[in-house]
């Protein structure tokens, strides 16, 4: 268990309607930490996440962010999800802005900066994440890799706590994965607080503190990754690894 | 032939009792159509419910009706305006319901990922609104929004009929006064044409600056 815990859950449940989705979730990620959360499809892996960043309210148990619980709506909320950065599968950047609005956008609107103060910070991100180039291009014009890592970057301009990703590869062609998987690897190592659904064992194995194996809405196993994919305890994980280890 | 000539004083009063008419009802619905599309949207269910009657009242009341009901209605309640406001208040609150309607479905094509987007950078339920899901809803609704808009301008003939001055209602002076009821006609549905040409060309404009899908 993490030592100094960034985002804590305790007892958590989900339900949509009749369907228990998450079950008495407990979860300790502490600062600093990378935390990979696999397991088969229709486990809880993305409705983990966004509980976490609260686009989804749950029904019982406590979510924590560096020790305060997460208020129920409103500003308060708001707030509190800038705090934590969400990248998607689908990249979800906003089609009528550039690449630049893009990453600007939630800075003005949110934070408060002045415009050029934001488009500043912006471009700082995009050429970390390599896309100076491309600042006054549409999302459109971008390929799928390079879309994601302007999300990336504009989850990243808001200066947040930890970062949550689901599937930020799923939805790429091979060849666009690494350049993906790269920027995260870097985030990784600058010691950014991070929970990540992938299904990327090389990342798991190279950046992951540890993994946490889901089924069925439960955490089955909870263990270092090397432990974890070299030797699983349960049924569940040894059948779903030796699955993907097909492919 | 004449009777435009001779009539020039009324029938310009007429047109432009039409085009007032049209100008701050059009105004009202799109300020309305807003506010309730907002509220059918919003995460607070008491606004949703609100949005929802708002919309079924209205676009299922015929227009004449509710022409009725706020000039004969509101003065009941007190509430004493010229005819020209009743009018606009009747026009402007039914064509809301259409505007919020085509606001809506232009909502339902901007991708839902765009707004948890959004909300996950911290964006309040209101922003997100507005910066983005409503700018990418209006380049669908350009269209729409012009015909409902052009729908207005020919509906509002029924203030004529509540002794508002406006075009239609200039055929009852001039045959009134013997001219021939066909071209008295002509030149009104003239009017009617270059106020709906005018909204026509208007949206057209815009949708050329905003409708293009980037
Ligand atoms: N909005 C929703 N309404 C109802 N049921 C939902 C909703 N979202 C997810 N579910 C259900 O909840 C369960 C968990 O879904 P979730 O998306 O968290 O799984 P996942 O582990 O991310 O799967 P995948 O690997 O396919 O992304 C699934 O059975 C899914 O059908
Ligand atoms: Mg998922």
């Amino acid at each position: 268990m993490a030592v100094d815990p960034l985002i804590e859950l305790q007892g958590v449940n989900k339900y949509y309607g009749e369907l228990h989705v998450l079950k008495d979730i407990d979860l300790a990620v502490g600062r600093g930490e990378v935390v990979v959360v696999i397991g088969p499809s229709g486990s809880g892996k993305s409705t983990l996440c966004r509980t976490i960043n609260r686009l989804e309210t749950v029904q019982s148990g406590t979510i924590t962010l560096d020790g305060r619980p997460l208020p129920e709506e409103g500003k308060a909320l708001a707030r509190l999800r800038a705090e934590v950065g969400m990248v998607f599968q689908s990249f979800n950047l906003f089609a009528h802005k550039t690449v630049l609005q893009n990453v600007s956008l939630a800075q003005v609107k949110v934070r408060g900066r002045k415009r050029d103060e934001a488009d500043r910070r912006s471009r700082e991100l995009l050429e970390r994440v390599g896309l100076r180039a491309h600042a006054a291009k549409y999302p459109a014009q971008l390929s799928g890799g390079q879309q994601q890592r302007v999300a990336i970057a504009r989850a990243l301009a808001m200066e947040p706590k930890a970062m949550l990703f689901d599937e930020p590869t799923s939805a790429l062609d091979p060849e666009m994965i690494n350049e993906v998987l790269e920027v995260m690897r870097q985030l990784a190592r600058d010691g950014m607080t991070m929970v990540v659904v992938t299904h990327e064992m090389g990342f798991a194995r190279a950046s992951a503190n540890r993994v946490v194996f889901m089924a069925d809405g439960r955490i089955v196993e909870d263990r270092a990754p090397e432990e974890f994919f070299t030797d699983p305890r349960s049924e569940r994980a040894k059948d779903f690894l030796s699955k993907i280890l097909k492919h | 032939m004449n009777v435009l000539t001779d009539n020039l004083s009324t029938y310009w009063e007429g047109f432009l009792g039409t085009v007032e008419l049209t100008v701050y009802s059009s105004l009202l619905a799109l300020v309305l159509g807003f506010v309730m599309v907002s509220f059918r949207v919003a995460p607070v269910a008491s606004l949703r419910v609100f949005g929802t009657v708002w919309v079924t009242v209205l676009r299922n009341t015929p227009l004449t009706l509710l022409f009725f009901a706020v000039l004969l209605g509101l003065p009941r309640f007190g509430l004493v305006l010229p005819f020209k406001v009743f009018a606009v208040l009747a026009l402007g609150c039914y064509t809301s319901s259409f505007i919020c309607e085509a606001l809506r479905s232009g909502i339902n094509t901007v991708p839902t990922g765009q707004g948890e987007a959004a909300r996950s950078l911290g964006m309040t339920f209101a922003q997100t609104l507005s910066a983005v899901v409503l700018p990418q809803a209006f380049r669908s609704v350009i269209p729409p929004i012009g015909s409902t808009l052009i729908a207005l301008a020919k509906n509002s003939a029924i203030a004529g009929a509540f002794s508002v001055t406006e075009l239609l209602g200039t055929y009852k002076t001039m045959s009134e006064l013997g001219y021939n009821i066909v071209w008295t006609f002509a030149w009104i549905a003239l009017g009617y044409l270059v106020v709906t040409l005018a909204i026509s060309a208007l949206f057209h404009e815009l949708e050329r600056t905003w409708g293009v899908a980037r």
